[in-house]
């Protein structure tokens, strides 16, 4: 049996099996308590540098397939679960999750006791980590694990990006014969997606609603956005702290005002801090597919799907011309804003999904009327 | 949206009766929906005819009417109490199905009451198929091809254009009763017929099978502002053909993506919208082609159900009571998550850990039906565990069954197993691993059980580590090894068996290489917050959660799987115990692991800790607890049988000592006691083999009971009248018997039974209850109605009773609740069987005396005496309490599920639940008991009667009882002319085989509105059975006593004096207060 290990930096060590590929990663150890949706996980840039642990027990099980993948290839640094299948079964599973992520080189450690690991980062906040395969001296690992870069103050969005700008055509597509996605709109607005590690089902779901995407590169200008005569821009989701892109919040602050602006996750936290907030870094952050919040213009709760580990300070937005539009009621933090005055709105959840729940869906259509309104007038 | 304030006064509609596809499941929800209504200040009135609920606990609910759930009965409760509100939506089928009557008679509109929880078109549209399938069909969701039929004509016509297989459903009955899966022309005519009969709309619903599809439930809520969340996901491991009840099923979802399950999730959403439940918990059931994806909606019930007691279970989020809430009007965001404290309800619960639920069968009780699981359900009860894995909590589930079978001890035969397999049946799981181990694949087996792969992957994973860690001797193993035998759910019995070893050698090798039991908690979150509710499985982590208090405690052993003979009133006694346990200040500790009750849930006692009640994983809780005392007698045989081996591992039991109780079940020790006591008891002697019981048996003299010892609910229980039955017993009950001897008692023919529970703390010694079986001993006490107070024993025979009783309480040392049961004969007192335990009857008889039994107890088993607690007991410390009115409770029997058994009444017991009636007089309570039980009593019309010789000579006054109260009498050729004779009008009959028209004709010609019908003996004849069979499925009440007969006469002249009267259990009970005073 193949022996892997999990070294914090705190000098804990987990024991385990090793999957994946046999690799040595570091990484900033995170915890994901959705239910399903593994693949969509391993394959979401924003968990660039983290090493992901698995919260529901068993996983692999329906394997892994092309159309499930959020982007071209796995993200996460390594896997930390309990029990990891080698046998998959699902009648759209094209190899197992082991396959999926030894191709890629992602390792991963199994039968770890993760409640245990998770009740850790729960209590005392995220810890570096790192996992190594094979006879490794645990207290190189810890050490390896010390010297790792923080999380906070990293920039690695910019580092995810797209090279190049390119155009999206590819809408959302039925999982089963009895799958109702709804007729899509003609492709009628012409939107600029920022790409700071953007997840494809944000593309899929923005062209199903009407839009025509073109994808930029996280370091492109205003100008040269401005300059494609957009209906619409779009500031993608993505991994690392806020707080270091400073260039793409002035470049996000001179579009507020000339052209409508939506924003999630990452993207989020660049609209907040171009609309004057500040951003602060999470305990062990949010993630996972069940954290509710309530629309407080609707006065209802939505379920949704998240991945954060920074949050924008609501006392920093007091006084100012944003609206707090969503809240979470676990722990009341920011989770949607938008601009009293101009066609400017953002969340901090995953309304694309994938993994989670569809409940917010909505929120696509909400950009399409404010590109409307604003062609309008 | 908060609470409503222009509701004052709720009522809300029990289940009624356990019966097959509706059990104690509904006492958890009515019980949670009773605690959160009045903890916010509602007026709670309950109504429901089930004596052995904790709902019908007179603290529960302000008013509580232990009355027949119906539409006559209903209404008067609500002509009197006047509530603004009516609560459907807690109660099951029986409930919804109730409420609707209610509505559809104008009684609701008539006194103003406003139906919530389930509005009466959201109730229709839901349980109607067509109007289902229409509103599924407009919101895009597909169901499977079908039609309703309402004749056989129409049937025919579908099945020629579908093709075969069909499945078939009738329309609103319980748990898919008459249902069926038709593979050709003659199942179809034979399923139809029957089921369009049993629906009570004359209509049955055909549809395109989807055998073989991969089946899941969704548990679904949604609120007044249309914030809808998901609870829980559950995965069949049986495929669709199965019965949702009777499949072995997994929380959460284990082989759907993300896509899939958010689908399934859209799809419930949008059905709980178009239907229209506005407030509370539904369930959605799925197929999905494991082919192509497909999926269709299969039903959805606007209601609590089965399910959402696992889900609650499952994932710790209170359903019952978080629905009673949505119903009077709060929002899931204003509900406060119980288990984290500080987030809402409104979010869906993430676990940590795998839930299996494994269905109790008890086919083995029902000679003449077959093993085969179909659509229709059939399982008595069932269990779940919890483990941090899929392999180790089957195999928690699998111990938790109490089959009494281990898994590799069991016989199985290798000719059997493909069409074990292939067709579902109790064994199927058991055949599985049996096939791996034989060297089958999981391709095929997947192919012969379509169980998906994943599971079966799982379970061959295990039988592979079985054999690897069968080939090495115990004492080579390491300990990662053995942490990786434990962490995949190996018991240390089954270790025990491939190492030649000890269960408890095992256990102390395993804890010398560092492998102990640890406890998780149920979060609701996978540990993303605190948690403050000590609700606990075992695993083998690295951790434990447990934190165990240094508080005075007691654990409390509850009774696992429901069982015919071992049910609900043995939650109700486990969980009275913890209630009490807090006023006395202690704290409670609970394990148990049946999903349905009351005794699991979170908040019943400090502590709960869902486990196998078996050694190995009371005493791992015993080591993490410590707990001051262990509390056996409350759970029926599950406890007990853990008694002495847990007290012999040093653990504290608190009460009547374990030694005593073991004596009054062994034969020799016992009959030796009664002898000194100089107290009769029928001749007896016990046998290990088939010429021993023979020669006992003709020493003591025909008739002779036999029976085998240490088993509950007259298990494998018959009355033999010959040598031939006495043969023919031994060789097939071995099973049961196994290294224990089989007991065999001399039969009184035609004697009075009587129950008697007691409360002793060694010294004192007060009788709670003198109950008179209106059925002759012969017939179980479980099986046969009985009355408080008694109506017809002498002076004489109850000062005989009472001294008996306490000198048997004194002798045994009893500290805490004992039951004997008596038999009198020509005036003579014999005991029959003494259980120094809380017995079946605890729950009727404290609801009968308004004094709480188990409270008592549990104070005495804490080391207080009576003297101490008179406060309790109405000041009575002797003596026997007194019963302000006449209680009859009546059983509930499952035989329209088991096709081709005999309904007669016997020594084995088969009823699954019992109700209550109240009255001023016998007759009317038995009338009441009798209408709840689902046999109401005639008004009019023809008495059947077909007596055996004995009973000849009462056929006359009965004859003639229903002859006043203007019944015409038929009768059977023998019965006739003795009935003639006596110048009584009668019609004589042909029996069945004498030719026609016969009994069974007139049956079905609807000419007899009751029929009595006594055995003739030993075994019974098959025109006996034809008749008795016919009878109940049309629904004519079918009496096979004398003594029983004679009750429904005078209930029926109650009918016919006694007006529509019903009393709450706190105004009687009031009213004996002031009696006494």
């Amino acid at each position: 049996m193949d022996h892997a290990l999990l070294a914090l930096e705190d000098g804990t060590v987990f024991e385990g099996r090793s999957f994946g590929a046999r690799q040595q990663r570091f990484g900033e150890v995170v915890f994901n308590t959705s239910l399903t949706g593994y693949q969509e996980v391993f394959t979401d840039p924003s968990y660039t540098g983290q090493i992901v642990t698995l919260t529901n027990p068993e996983i692999g099980n329906y394997g892994a397939n092309n159309a499930d993948c959020e982007s071209a290839r796995p993200y996460i640094e390594g896997l930390v679960v309990r029990e990891f299948a080698e046998v998959a079964s699902n009648w759209r599973s094209e190899e197992s999750a082991n396959e999926f992520l030894t191709r890629h080189g992602i390792p991963v450690i199994a039968e770890v006791d993760t409640r245990k690991l998770v009740r850790k980062l729960r209590m005392g906040g995220v810890l570096r980590g790192v996992i190594a395969a094979g006879d490794v001296d645990p207290q190189e690992l810890i050490d390896r694990a010390r010297r790792s870069p923080s999380m906070a103050g990293l920039d690695l969005a910019t580092k995810v990006s797209t090279g190049q700008a390119y155009d999206w055509n590819e809408s959302v597509a039925p999982c089963s014969p009895s799958e109702r996605i709804g007729a899509q709109a003609g492709g009628q607005y012409k939107v600029i997606a920022y790409d700071f590690g953007i997840k494809r089902n944000i593309l899929r779901r923005l062209t199903h609603a009407g839009c025509k995407v073109t994808v930029v590169p996280a370091g492109t200008s205003a100008e040269d956005v401005m300059a494609q005569k957009p209906d619409g821009v779009f500031l993608s989701n993505g991994p690392g702290d806020p707080e270091p892109l400073e260039f793409q919040a002035a470049q996000v602050r001179k579009l507020i005002g000339k052209v409508p602006v939506f924003g999630i996750c990452l993207g989020h936290q660049i609209l907040g801090l171009a609309m004057g907030a500040k951003t602060f870094k999470l305990k062990f952050g949010h993630r996972g597919g069940n954290h509710p919040v309530l629309n407080r213009r609707t006065n209802k709760v939505e379920i949704t799907a998240q991945n954060h580990g920074f949050a924008v300070d609501a006392d920093s937005l007091k006084d100012s011309e944003v609206e707090l539009t969503h809240i979470n009621l676990n722990d009341d933090t920011v989770e949607g804003l938008r601009h009293r005055s101009h066609p400017v709105f953002c969340v901090q959840y995953h309304p694309e999904a994938a993994p989670g729940p569809h409940d917010s869906h909505y929120l696509f259509q909400d950009f399409i009327n404010l590109m409307q309104d604003s062609k309008r007038s | 949206m908060p609470r409503r304030n222009d509701i004052h006064k709720i009522l809300i509609v029990g289940s009624g009766p356990i019966v097959i596809g509706q059990a104690c499941e509904f006492d958890y929800s009515g019980t949670q929906a009773c605690k959160a209504l009045r903890a916010d200040g509602y007026e709670v009135v309950l109504i429901n005819s089930n004596p052995a609920t904790i709902m019908t606990d007179p603290n529960l609910a302000d008013r509580t009417y232990v009355e027949p759930l119906s539409v006559a009965y209903a209404e008067e409760v609500i002509r009197k109490e006047r509530p603004d509100a009516l609560l459907s939506t807690v109660g099951g089928q029986t409930g919804l199905n109730l409420s609707v009557a209610l509505a559809e008679a104008g009684v609701l509109d008539k006194y103003n009451v406003e139906l919530i929880g389930a509005k009466i078109d959201s109730i229709k549209k839901a349980e109607d198929r067509l109007l289902f399938k229409d509103a599924m069909r407009s919101i895009g969701l597909e169901t499977p091809q079908s039609q309703l039929c309402t004749n056989v004509e129409a049937g025919l016509a579908f099945a020629a254009r579908i093709g075969y297989p069909l499945i078939l459903r009738p329309s609103f009955t319980l748990g898919g009763t008459g249902g069926g899966i038709a593979y050709n022309r003659e199942d179809l005519l034979d399923i139809l017929e029957r089921g369009l009969d049993l629906s009570p709309v004359h209509e049955v619903l055909i549809e395109e099978s989807v055998l073989g599809w991969k089946e899941y439930e969704l548990e679904v809520m949604r609120d007044l502002a249309d914030n809808a969340i998901i609870i829980c996901s559950i995965e069949n491991f049986d495929a669709m053909g199965v019965h949702t009840g009777d499949s072995i099923t997994i929380a959460p979802a284990q082989t759907l993506t993300d896509r899939e399950y958010q689908m399934m999730r859209d799809g419930a959403l949008a059905c709980l919208r178009e239907i229209g439940v506005d407030t509370g918990g539904s369930n959605v059931q799925f197929a999905i082609d494991p082919k192509t994806g497909r999926m269709v909606i299969v039903e959805m019930n606007p209601r609590v159900s089965r399910s959402s007691a696992l889900a609650s279970k499952a994932t710790g989020f209170p359903i019952a009571k978080i629905a009673a809430k949505l119903a009077v009007g709060y929002r899931l965001d204003e509900i406060k998550n119980d288990i984290t404290r500080k987030t809402p309800a409104c979010f869906e619960p993430t676990i940590d850990y795998v839930v299996v639920k494994i269905p109790r069968w008890q086919f083995e009780k029902f000679p003449g039906s077959e093993p085969v699981l179909g659509t229709q359900m059939k399982s008595v009860g069932e269990v779940m565990s919890i483990g941090r894995t899929f392999k180790q909590s089957l195999g928690k589930a699998i111990r938790s069954l109490e089959t009494g079978k281990s898994s590799t001890a069991e016989v199985y035969d290798e000719e059997l197993i493909r069409h074990r397999l292939i067709t579902p049946n109790p064994e199927r799981l058991g055949y599985i691993r049996f096939a791996f181990e034989k060297g089958y694949t999981v391709e095929q087996v997947h192919e012969l059980t379509w169980v998906d792969p994943w599971f079966l992957r799982q379970i061959h994973e295990v039988v592979a580590l079985d054999a690897q860690l069968a080939a090495k001797p115990m004492e080579s193993v390491d300990k990662v090894t053995m942490r990786k035998a434990k962490r995949d759910g190996l018991s240390d019995s089954r270790l025990a068996r491939m190492w030649n070893s000890t269960p408890l050698d095992v256990r102390a090798r395993r804890k010398e290489l560092g492998v102990a039991a640890v406890f998780n908690r149920v979060d609701t979150c996978a540990a993303e917050f605190e948690s403050f509710t000590p609700y606990l499985y075992s695993s083998y982590e690295s951790e434990c959660e447990a934190e165990p208090t240094t508080r005075k405690k007691v654990m409390i052993l509850g009774s696992g799987p429901n069982r015919i003979g071992q049910g609900i009133e043995f939650d109700y006694c486990c969980c009275h115990a913890a209630y009490a346990l807090k006023e006395f200040g202690v704290e409670s500790i609970m394990v148990n692991c049946n999903p349905e009750t009351v005794s699991t849930d979170y908040d019943t006692s400090d502590r709960l800790y869902f486990e196998p009640l078996t050694l190995e994983e009371v005493l791992n809780i015993y080591d993490t607890e410590k707990p001051d005392g262990v509390i056996v007698q409350f759970g029926g045989q599950t406890p007990l049988n853990l008694a002495l081996p847990l007290k012999r591992a040093g653990v504290p039991i608190i009460g009547t000592d374990p030694a005593n109780i073991d004596l009054a079940e062994d034969r020799k020790l016992f009959g030796k006691l009664l002898e000194e006591l100089g107290i009769p008891s029928p001749a007896n002697g016990t046998a290990t083999s088939e010429e021993e019981a023979i020669a006992v048996a003709r020493s003591i003299g025909f008739p002779v009971l036999v029976r085998p010892s240490y088993v509950l609910g007259g298990r494998a229980m018959v009355i033999a009248y010959d040598e031939d039955t006495v043969r023919r017993y031994m060789r097939e009950a071995v099973v049961f018997s196994q290294t224990r001897p089989v007991l065999i008692d001399r039969f009184l023919e035609d004697a009075t039974e009587v129950d008697v529970d007691c409360l002793s703390d060694g010294e004192d010694v007060l009788i709670s209850g003198i109950m008179e079986h209106i059925e002759e001993a012969g017939v179980h006490s479980g099986d046969s109605s009985c009355v408080l107070p008694p109506t017809s024993l002498s002076v004489a025979e109850r000062t005989t009773i009472e001294s008996y009783t306490v000198q048997l309480a004194k002798a045994l040392q009893v500290v805490g609740l004992m039951n004997v049961q008596y038999a009198i004969k020509d005036g003579k007192v014999f005991v029959l069987e003494v259980n120094p335990r809380a017995s079946r009857t605890v729950p009727y008889v404290s609801k009968a005396t308004g004094i709480p039994l188990p409270k008592v107890a549990v104070g005495l088993m804490l080391g207080q005496k009576l003297k101490d607690l008179a406060h309790l007991t109405g000041g009575q410390t002797s003596g026997v309490l007194p019963v302000p009115q006449y209680f009859v409770k009546s059983p509930v029997f499952p035989f329209a599920k088991f096709p081709g058994v005999d309904p007669a009444l016997g020594p084995e017991m088969r009823s699954t639940g019992e109700v209550m009636g109240v009255g001023m007089n016998f007759g009317e309570a038995f009338a009441k008991a009798q209408l709840s039980a689902g046999t109401p009593l005639p008004d009019q019309g023809c008495v059947f009667l077909s007596v055996n010789e004995r009973d000849k000579q009462h056929a006359v006054e009965l004859g003639r009882k229903f002859t006043d109260l203007g019944f015409t009498l038929a009768a059977t050729r023998g019965t006739a002319a003795v009935l003639q004779a006596a110048g009584l009008q009668v019609k004589t009959v042909f029996k069945v085989n004498e030719g026609r028209p016969n009994a069974v004709d007139l049956l079905k010609a609807g000419s007899l509105q009751l029929v009595i019908y006594t055995t003739t003996g030993g075994h019974s004849f098959s025109d006996e059975k034809a008749i008795r069979r016919f009878a109940l499925t049309y629904r004519v009440p079918c009496i096979t006593t004398m003594s029983g007969a004679k009750a429904a006469a005078e209930a029926m002249a109650s009918r016919r004096r006694d007006p529509i009267r019903v009393w709450t259990l706190q105004e009687i009970h009031e009213k004996a207060e002031s009696a006494v005073q």
